[in-house]
């Protein structure tokens, strides 16, 4: 517990992560490597006590996500339960499961908003984009979409395999009527780490990817709105991940683990608190794992005496934990850090025109189990 | 686009919601995945913008509730912020 950091405000932001169950396999999801062994969801009753008690404490952005939230038969429930109790819901989906039924469902639960992404959703990662049932999948989501009065956001993660096609894709966005692009390099937790020298982009791939969205900023005249997100590899600079540990956001897991983000529980010796033993507000403000990282007393050089301590509070814990293996050391993104030049090292490798073969590592259940037999006996 | 005069009604944007939050003690507007925290003034002229009012109806309303007089500039570039922002939109 830092004694010197203020009080921490409501977790505005609140991410359930309703089930990791996935029909898709991507490379370079976030969900944890061990996530098969989450078989124990929580119930509908559980996810609505949790949305009345952090609604209480001012929690108003919602992101219903997973693995695939649609999986979930009890997503209109919740939604509209969440919608009564006053929250602004946004559904993180890949579009598969989504019938005209369902949608028509949701948007009378109340249902603000719905974000689409694009996903390496086969093995044949390089007919991703020529996918004709993909793109026949994707055509029929963004028109229901549209038809029933959203807002058409699709988002893409961008990596070593799939960047060169950013014009392909960038076009499809377009021809399917989308009023928002976002373009996010993948960021290296959990598989994308896993899969990280065969994901990361060079230098090259990266520039180029960026002037040809400006070319279609520009030929698109505003049509688009087109968010294009880098790989903080590539900055000297760590982002001001979560806008601050236990500041602002909230993810539940699936099994009702409360994290200050996403893949906050590969932290080792943190406990997080379950919100099915533990109130939203014990597990916020009282928690030992919400509290370790608040402000900026935990530091250690170069971060506690660094002039920027504030504005990025040290970047990321997990990234630091993965890189550094210390989750108390600078972001080694930071040019700062000791251990930046695991940072470099990697970018550098990327620079090499084929990567040393590795083969990827999808995201399935049966990976997930095998990996995990082995985590536990390393750390056994 | 049309111009902001005293007759126009203006209304919350599409996509947006406005509404009051107690735990900030503020109106806020919320939109995909983000969130604006209103300031007094500017959660009181949004509160009124129901697309029924005209514009010079809100203004007295606003003199009138706080006691107020010669805010008819203000409360117009505030709008005209807030048009081009999306958060108000302006109907013919």
């Amino acid at each position: 517990m830092n004694h010197d950091a203020p009080p921490p405000g409501p977790p505005l932001w609140l991410l359930l992560e309703l089930t990791y169950r996935c029909p898709l396999h991507c490379v370079y999801c976030y969900n944890p490597i061990e996530f098969a062994r989450v078989e124990d969801e929580m119930t509908t009753d559980d996810w609505v006590r949790v949305l009345r008690q952090a609604r209480e404490l001012g929690s108003v952005q919602l992101g219903l996500s997973g693995g695939e939230p649609l999986v979930r038969d009890d997503l209109e429930d919740i939604t509209a339960e969440a919608h009564r109790l006053g929250y602004y819901t946004n559904l993180i989906t890949s579009g598969v499961g989504l019938t005209e039924q369902r949608i028509a469902r949701l948007k009378d639960s109340g249902l603000d908003h719905i974000q689409v992404s694009f996903q390496d959703s086969t093995r044949e990662m390089n007919d991703f984009l020529s996918h004709t049932k993909t793109f026949d999948l994707k055509l029929r989501v963004a028109q229901m979409v549209k038809a029933h009065g959203y807002p058409m956001v699709l988002n893409c993660v961008l990596h070593r395999l799939n960047i060169d096609q950013i014009d392909t894709l960038i076009d499809m966005a377009q021809r399917l009527g989308a009023d928002y692009l976002e373009l996010a390099n993948t960021q290296y937790y959990s598989w994308a780490h896993l899969n990280r020298d065969a994901l990361l982009p060079s230098r090259a791939q990266l520039e180029a990817a960026e002037r040809k969205t400006q070319q279609w900023r520009e030929r698109l005249e505003g049509r688009m709105k087109i968010f294009f997100v880098v790989p903080d590899y590539f900055e000297t600079r760590p982002k001001r991940c979560m806008n601050g540990w236990g500041t602002t956001f909230m993810t539940v897991t699936p099994d009702g683990t409360a994290l200050p983000c996403h893949t906050a529980r590969m932290l080792p010796g943190l406990s997080f608190p379950n919100v099915r033993a533990t109130s939203v507000r014990e597990a916020w403000y009282d928690s030992d794992g919400f509290n370790r990282f608040r402000g900026t007393g935990w530091m250690k050089e170069p971060c506690a005496s660094c002039d920027e301590r504030e504005k990025d509070f040290g970047g990321c814990r997990c990234q630091a934990y993965l890189l550094a293996n210390d989750s108390y050391a600078a972001d080694p993104v930071c040019d700062k850090s000791p251990h930046h030049a695991l940072v470099t090292a990697a970018v550098e490798q990327a620079q090499q025109p084929r990567v040393q073969e590795h083969p990827l590592v999808f995201r399935d259940p049966a990976n997930s189990r095998q990996r995990s037999g082995a985590i536990l006996r390393s750390v056994g | 686009m049309i111009s902001i005069t005293n007759e126009v009604r203006p209304a919350i944007g599409k996509g947006f919601r406005l509404q009051w939050e107690p735990a900030q003690k503020a109106h806020v507007l919320l939109y995909p995945e983000g969130m604006v925290k209103l300031n007094g003034s500017a959660g009181e002229i949004l509160r009124r913008c129901d697309g029924a009012r005209t514009l010079v109806e809100i203004v007295a309303d606003l003199e009138a509730t706080f006691n107020q007089k010669d805010l008819a500039a203000d409360v117009h570039d505030f709008v005209t912020f807030a048009r081009e922002q999306g958060w108000l939109e302006i109907a013919a």
